[in-house]
């Protein structure tokens, strides 16, 4: 019964589809909620039984039929549940509702309410489908058609030029990924034979020998679509143009779920990394890179969303980082807590922009703290959730990653995760203080429509708060045989994790003080932003004037877009337009005109003779004869 | 189409019987006599009833492909003289001349004489030029014939014909079928990305998907030869359903360039929506038709030479290039236009034509195994006598892929290697 979580949303979608016209908005509403609440319910019933299983049982696969065949080629459409999928089917149906339900509120005025609700059942098919497919075939369906409702979503208000070009880029951007995917995946069917998990991680160890050419290659292969897919370095550009997208969206697909999908596959696919030690360093400085490069970019962007977005490449880096070092555990650990505490921060975003009339500049705001209560206490949970604060979720699963990282011996990777952590800590707390703290800088129009959000909005950001709160608890650090999250994922991870193993033999001092080094990290880039940004009025302008041309760079994200313009886009635009305006025209089209035109003028020239003269006839008649007889009488 | 209604028809059909013929025919001259007199119908369906330019479009289809049919006629003769003294037989039966050994500089000349009427069928770069012109200048109903069945002539042809027949010379001349197929992928995408006319974009992308189909075919394997088929049977439905869609808003707007058109999502909604599934078909979206055929192709190449593989899957994102960026400029934004704010959605008969499609495109996409399942025992026999064939009479043959060598040698067979 495993494809009834992916069929339930997918049977919204077409009831939707057929009736939605006549269940009005109310019934529209129900519908998706219902379809993605009974989706969680089903999923929940489904690992608890899986739970009841034996260890080395827990593996439940569902075939529901074949779906392409050829020769020595099969793929099934057919799901999965281990650990693994169970957690993502779970962060992801559940973290699904509560969007759904804060989504009712939140698009109550929107006159395509049911087309929203639609692509949002739409996606969650399509999510679901990618974690839960048994083979990597399967997972492409999701894989490509998250893509597609991500391109959906992103252009939601498509009037507007700007979300139109935003959903392009993200397609297109992800495109370039899945290529890398699909080669991958060529490559793994030509040599292992099969796109099963199951059979192709069987056969692997045998097939590829460790660090060989091959596996190095179609690992990373992987992982440039995971880069797509994940916005990592190169790829990432799309994620803060994504957020031209209705919030909810930016809170489920770019944070919660869909950008999580390349971790996901790293770690599914960790059997074939592990055999490609490359490519697993690939990763990890990818990753660690990644966690960096956007975090420094969030420090000066001014618009709520953009500073959130960057926030979640780099916290998505820290995911990577963690794989690259062979820690999956703790990547997956990070990927649920983050799925928490930033989903929540994007629906108090969102319900920031709801209560100030679409307001989204940070320099705008100011002081809401008293005016949207609710609001407040949950971002400020998940402020301190994402910036690594004790006990909050996000500071277990960060500092699993890092003490990963060091003690995979990799200490420029882990001082990376460091700096990032530091970033983190102050542009979340940056975020927080312009927009609840200190004086208000509101409009106008803004502070008089100014109003709490409704209880279908509260509500899911309370739970998300709980979940953030408490969501670490099952990964406390320093757990003889590993914590309850890590024994849950033992069995897909299972004698993979070399670094966790390494990460054990750390000595117990040497733990402490990593936690206490990480912790005093953060609360220096807490207390910094306090500094900068509210006892002092004049410190963040005196910063900016003093590092005008960082400052400056950082806005402008290191131009990078306007690089990718000049360059790529440029040449493949140039290219399309001189092939068809020379080659295409002038040179192919033009050969086959020219034969026509040749054999127009050799025509030109025999019509000559033809006048219809009968003197002009007589004349050749003559000169013919002559001719003839010359001929002859030479001979 | 209002008029001259009696002989539309007329020729429509007597182009749909002529199609049929082609297909059916399992004996050479029969297949020629089809192959020449669908032209007719479809050059005066372009000549009475196309565009501006419809003269000049209608003779240059008429004569290219007639062109490469004479090369044709001439093979079929020297295939039945050879025939005739071989065995004494004088008949123009196929399978008989799948029986027939032929030496192999004779097969490298009657190949190429099939493969040009084919290739210029098809199109393969770079006979591809007629192409735009007849489908810009064709009624609606002509350039959905045109993309979704007439080009198909050409694939089938090497299929049916061109490959079991000339063992040898096909897979001596491999690599540069391969590699015109790539550079139909790659170029067809690039050009149809700068078409200022919605038709000529669904042109040249036609050019483009083309290419995917010849590529499944000379990689000569399963998974090639499937996806090949499926190609075929995907781009008829989606190019098809895409010149229907450009139909209507012709229909409605008597204009074709992308310029006239932005902001129409508002004023035609479901034709937006049946656009947008379309396209996607167009570009390969998993769970669509289109996915199936190019995936098994890209498979089936990769065994062949990793290289193809890897050139072809550029397709890939440059057809998202200039699909997507059509949608966006079409479909999305502000009305720019006022007199595109009045447009009437489609009505329930339009709505009516676009149904079988769009089930189609789902049902080939999800559950593809019944369309592979019917194809596959002919498939397979074209890849035994292919086998057979060359291995009947090998002696002196150059070696197979005389061209670009494979980077990587595969370990898992089922190439023609």
């Amino acid at each position: 019964m495993l494809w009834l979580i992916p069929a339930l949303p997918l049977a919204a979608v077409l009831l939707n589809l057929l009736v939605g016209g006549r269940l009005g908005r109310k019934g529209v509403g129900w519908l998706a909620c219902g379809a993605v609440g009974l989706a969680f319910l089903v999923a929940l019933r489904a690992v608890l039984r899986l739970a009841a299983l034996p260890e080395a049982q827990r593996t439940v696969t569902d075939t529901v039929y074949t779906w392409m065949r050829v020769g020595d080629f099969s793929a099934d459409v057919s799901f999965l549940l281990d650990p693994l999928s169970a957690v993502m089917a779970l962060v992801v149906t559940g973290v699904g509702f509560l969007i759904h339900v804060y989504s009712t509120g939140y698009m109550a005025h929107d006159a395509s309410y049911r087309r929203f609700f639609l692509y949002l059942n739409l996606f969650m098919f399509a999510m679901l489908t990618l974690v839960m497919a048994d083979n990597f075939l399967l997972m492409f369906v999701g894989w490509e058609g998250v893509g597609l409702c991500s391109y959906l979503l992103i252009g939601f208000w498509y009037t507007r030029p700007s979300a139109a070009e935003a959903g392009k880029k993200a397609f297109i951007v992800n495109r370039i990924g899945d290529v890398g995917f699909i080669l991958g995946m060529l490559i793994l069917f030509a040599w292992g034979g099969s796109l099963n998990y199951a059979r192709l991680f069987a056969v692997a160890p045998h097939v590829f020998a460790v660090g060989s050419t091959v596996i190095t290659t179609a690992t990373l292969l992987l992982f440039l679509g995971a880069t797509g897919k994940s916005a990592q370095l190169p790829l990432y550009t799309w994620l803060p143009d994504a957020m031209e997208g209705p919030t909810p969206v930016s809170a489920l697909i770019h944070a919660a779920t869909m950008v999580t999908a390349g971790v996901y596959m790293v770690a599914r696919t960790h059997v074939l990394f592990q055999l490609a030690p490359v490519s697993l360093q690939t990763v990890a400085w990818i990753g660690a890179a990644t966690a960096v490069f956007a975090a420094s970019i969030g420090l000066a962007q001014n618009d709520i969303k953009r500073v959130l977005a960057y926030s979640t490449v780099s916290q998505l880096g820290y995911m990577f980082m963690a794989c690259g070092v062979g820690a999956f555990t703790a990547g997956i650990f990070h990927l649920m807590t983050h799925a928490f505490f930033k989903a929540l921060l994007f629906l108090g975003a969102g319900s920031v922009i709801h209560a100030l009339s679409d307001e989204q500049d940070l320099r705008r705001m100011g002081g809401l703290a008293p005016r949207l209560p609710w609001t407040h206490a949950t971002m400020l949970v998940a402020t301190l959730a994402i910036a690594g604060i004790p006990p909050f979720a996000g500071f277990f699963s960060k500092d699993e990653i890092l003490s990963s990282a060091f003690a995979s011996g990799n200490t420029a990777v882990w001082i990376l995760g460091l700096a990032g952590v530091v970033m983190t800590a102050f542009y979340m707390f940056r975020l927080y203080i312009l927009a609840f703290r200190g004086q208000p800088r509101l409009s106008h129009e803004a502070e008089h429509h100014l109003h709490e959000s409704p209880p279908s909005m509260i509500v899911p950001l309370a739970v998300l708060a709980a979940l953030s709160v408490l969501g670490g608890l099952v990964g406390p650090p320093m757990q003889e045989g590993g914590h309850a999250f890590a024994r849950w994922l033992a069995p897909v991870f299972a004698g993979g994790e070399h670094a966790a193993a390494a990460h054990h033999a750390v000595p117990m001092a040497v733990e402490w003080g990593l936690i206490a080094l990480s912790v005093v990290v953060a609360l220096a880039g807490i207390g910094l932003a306090f500094r900068v940004y509210l006892q002092d009025p004049g410190a963040a302008t005196r910063l900016r004037e003093r590092l005008s041309g960082l400052h400056r760079t950082l806005l402008h994200k290191y131009w990078v877009d306007e690089l990718y313009d000049a360059t790529a886009v440029r040449f493949v635009h140039g290219t399309a337009r001189s092939f068809w305006r020379f080659w295409d025209t002038k040179v192919v089209d033009g050969a086959v005109n020219g034969v026509g035109y040749v054999f127009e003028g050799f025509s030109a020239v025999l019509r000559l003779f033809q006048t219809g003269f009968v003197g002009t006839y007589a004349l050749f008649f003559t000169l013919g004869v002559a001719a003839l007889f010359l001929h002859l009488l030479r001979h | 189409m209002s008029k001259r209604t009696r002989e539309f028809y007329a020729l429509l059909l007597a182009l749909e019987s002529g199609m049929i013929g082609t297909f059916l025919s399992l004996d050479l001259l029969l297949f020629y006599v089809f192959w020449e007199a669908m032209l007719i119908p479809m050059y005066l369906l372009i000549g009475a009833w196309g565009g501006e330019r419809r003269i000049y479009a209608a003779v240059k289809f008429f004569l290219y492909t007639m062109a490469g049919s004479v090369l044709m006629l001439v093979a079929i003769l020297w295939l039945y003289f050879l025939q005739k003294t071989h065995t004494g037989v004088a008949t123009f039966d196929l399978d008989a001349f799948y029986a027939l050994p032929i030496a192999p500089a004779t097969q490298l000349w009657l190949f190429l004489a099939f493969a040009v009427a084919f290739a210029i069928k098809v199109p393969m770069f770079p006979f591809h030029t007629w192409l735009p012109d007849a489908h810009v200048e064709a009624p609606t109903a002509g350039s959905v014939i045109l993309a979704a069945v007439l080009l198909k002539m050409g694939t089938y042809g090497f299929v049916r014909f061109a490959i079991p027949l000339f063992p040898q010379a096909a897979t001596q001349l491999t690599p540069w079928i391969a590699g015109l197929a790539l550079v139909g992928i790659i170029y067809g995408a690039l050009v149809s990305m700068v078409q200022p006319d919605l038709k000529k974009l669904v042109a040249y992308s036609s050019v483009s998907h083309l290419g995917f189909c010849m590529l499944g075919l000379v990689a000569m394997n399963p998974q090639g030869f499937a996806g090949s088929m499926m190609q075929m049977l995907s781009h008829g439905v989606s190019t098809g359903a895409l010149f229907l869609l450009v139909g209507v808003v012709y229909e409605r707007r008597h204009t074709r360039l992308i310029a006239d058109f932005g902001g129409l999502w508002k004023p035609l909604p479901v034709y937006a929506s049946i656009f947008l599934v379309v396209m996607l078909s167009s570009i390969g979206l998993p769970g669509t038709n289109g996915f199936v055929g190019e995936f098994l192709v890209l498979l089936g190449a990769f065994r062949a030479q990793p290289v193809w593989a890897v050139l072809a899957a550029t397709g890939v994102i440059l057809s998202a290039c200039y699909m997507l960026w059509m949608f966006q400029r079409v479909m999305f934004g502000p009305v720019t236009h006022p007199e595109n704010e009045k447009l009437v959605d489609l009505s329930f008969r339009e709505r009516l034509v676009f149904a079988p499609l769009l089930v189609l495109i789902f049902w080939m996409g999800v559950m593809p195994q019944p369309f592979l399942d019917r194809m596959q025992p002919a498939l397979d026999r074209v890849i035994t006598l292919h086998h057979e064939r060359a291995a009947f009479s090998v002696a002196g043959a150059p070696a197979a892929g005389a061209g670009p060598r494979a980077i990587i040698t595969l370990p898992v067979g089922g190439g023609a290697r």
